[in-house]
């Protein structure tokens, strides 16, 4: 445990959150979240339907700005969607008026300028072909989108977020529309590439199982807890990231879901985050990952049971 | 034993080969037979009727049009109309057609230029065309630029809106994706974005064709010395009928033409795109 944590604080950090708030009018989304991903993390957030893990991912990507609080990738602020970070969406991801070769090295195309562009186009059109054929799919590089099935899709975006080499990877529910066999499939895939590559992943998925199997820290997000300010009117209250673990890697095959290990930590992380009747302080959350960190303020510090609202 | 699906009635009709040919036929059957038989009981009646010339008056006409020098310019009237107002409608639905590329890309992509114009090219496209005729004639004179300008006001507004809408309609998420793989905002607009509403393009503009005509007739109808508008309208008084049916049909034949090769252009060139919006 101490060895891996070591090795972790070496890294670099990607990623870091402080006091990240996102309200959209009178409703509060997120509440103070802090958070801070290291270089080569296959990081995964899960949480509840509403808990706002699209709201943050969004805000990661720069689709949308924080209210308040401040958001760094790679040490410089977040700001508009641009190549320190890829997206995989779970729809949308590829242009359907490219062929699955031209998606592939569209990035390359998009970051020379036209002459060097026209002088290069076989080296290009070679390193996508590489990378097409790392997801498995040399033989289907003259296809277009719409004649490639739905896991064979997400391969292609994979290819065509790593091409660039971003710093951090997002991945928003990636998987979500895959058939059950597909979407396990895909999982595996993913991980054999993270282990040929440790690029650094942010995974967000609604499913728990599959947080638990892919990533190497998982990382709840949930409104379902409670704090110094005690009751609050609906809405008040966002989401927070009420637990942090550091995962056992690698997982190799899908036998690790019966586990009864992955099984025991599987059913106290729905108990932590997905019961809305299971309550914990924000002071008792489970943030055992090394690289988690909580900025509580005074009010939010306290023992709930003092405190009331006028109402 | 199966039941064999109806031919023809209800929702459950599977009307096929040449059964279904068949069919797609009798409309303009029935509409020939009729004519037929009117125009045949208005010449018993009067030997010299010209409201519905038969069909050897009408292939006279053509011949004497089309295939005939005239006496007065030495040019075929036919060929002529035919090639000064395909020149006119091209034309203006050309201009119309990159206009209202440009304009519907940028004001759907970029939230400035869509706040600038929108209210304006709503306000523009409220203007019925016809009304401001008079208007385009005293400023752009009589010759030419005025019919081209008529045809470019009257839609290049629908064109410039449906392009707006087809760029609003593209997910975010594509938008997001072409800027992380390093695309700067002209690329993602013209790069990305302009070839995906291509086909679109092509879509509206086979829909904005018969009102291109429309505006094309009307402004050679006032105001020309060919074109198959002006001769239709020229004609007119002396009840030429013999004429104007034939120049009619012309007229839509060229129009159903234009629309087929617009629906073959994206058959050829985007299959993609009507493969994917199945």
């Amino acid at each position: 445990m101490s060895d891996t944590s070591m090795t972790m604080q070496q890294r670099s950090t990607i990623l870091h959150l402080e006091d990240v708030y996102k309200r959209y009018g009178e409703l509060l989304i997120l509440d103070d979240i802090d958070l801070s991903v290291k270089e080569g993390e296959l990081c995964t957030l899960v949480g509840p339907s509403g808990s706002g893990k699209s709201t943050l991912l969004r805000l990661i990507l720069g689709q949308e700005q924080p209210s308040a609080g401040e958001l760094t990738i790679a040490g410089k602020v977040a700001g508009t969607p641009d190549t320190r970070r890829g997206i995989v969406f779970q729809r949308y991801s590829l242009f359907p008026h490219l062929t699955v070769l031209q998606n592939v090295a569209l990035g390359r195309n998009l970051q020379t300028g036209f002459l060097e562009r026209r002088r290069r186009r076989k080296e290009f059109d070679e390193e996508a072909m590489h990378y097409l054929q790392r997801v498995r799919l040399g033989q289907h590089a003259d296809k277009y989108p719409h004649e490639l099935s739905g896991g064979m899709r997400q391969r292609v975006a994979i290819a065509q977020s790593l091409l660039t080499k971003p710093p951090i990877l997002l991945m928003d529910e990636p998987f979500g529309a895959l058939d059950p066999e597909t979407r396990e499939e895909m999982q595996i895939f993913l991980l054999e590439l993270w282990d040929e590559h440790r690029m650094t992943i942010f995974f967000v998925t609604h499913d728990l199982e599959e947080a638990l199997f892919v990533g190497t820290r998982i990382l709840v997000l949930s409104q379902y807890y409670t704090d110094g300010r005690g009751e609050l009117p609906n809405g008040e209250r966002g989401a927070r990231i009420v637990a942090d673990y550091h995962l056992p890697q690698m997982a190799s095959s899908t036998e690790i879901k019966h586990n009864p290990e992955f099984v025991q930590l599987l059913e106290h992380i729905r108990q932590e985050g997905f019961n809305p009747n299971y309550l914990q302080h924000a002071r008792a959350f489970n943030l055992k990952h090394p690289d988690s960190f909580q900025t509580l303020s005074e009010v939010e510090h306290y023992t709930a049971t003092s405190v009331t609202t006028s109402s | 034993m199966s039941q064999q699906p109806a031919k023809f009635f209800g929702i459950h009709a599977q009307p096929r080969g040449g059964w279904k040919w068949l069919l797609a036929v009798i409309p303009f059957l029935l509409v020939l037979i009729i004519y037929s038989v009117a125009s045949d009981l208005r010449h018993r009646d009067n030997p010299h009727d010209k409201l519905l010339p038969t069909f050897t008056q009408m292939a006279d006409a053509v011949k004497r049009m089309a295939f005939t020098e005239d006496r007065r310019s030495g040019h075929y009237l036919m060929v002529q109309d035919t090639l000064s107002s395909l020149q006119r409608l091209l034309t203006g639905v050309f201009l119309a057609a990159l206009v209202g590329l440009l304009l519907g890309l940028n004001m759907g992509l970029f939230p400035g230029v869509d706040a600038l114009l929108r209210s304006f090219i709503t306000f523009i496209s409220m203007i019925p065309p016809l009304a401001i005729l008079p208007i385009i004639f005293i400023s752009f004179g009589v010759d030419e630029t005025a019919k081209i300008m008529l045809i470019f006001l009257g839609i290049f507004p629908i064109i410039t809106r449906d392009i707006y809408l087809a760029v609003q309609q593209l997910p975010k998420e594509q938008i997001t994706k072409a800027l992380t793989l390093g695309a700067s905002q002209l690329a993602l607009a013209y790069r990305i974005i302009l070839p995906q509403i291509l086909p679109r393009l092509i879509d509206t503009l086979r829909l904005a064709l018969g009102a291109a005509w429309l505006f094309l007739i009307a402004a050679e109808a006032i105001s020309s010395t060919d074109g198959l508008g002006y001769r239709i309208f020229l004609v007119r008084r002396y009840l030429a009928m013999d004429v104007i049916l034939p120049y009619v049909l012309w007229i839509t034949l060229l129009g159903f033409t234009m629309d087929w090769g617009l629906r073959m252009l994206l058959r050829w060139r985007f299959k993609w795109y009507l493969e994917s919006n199945k």
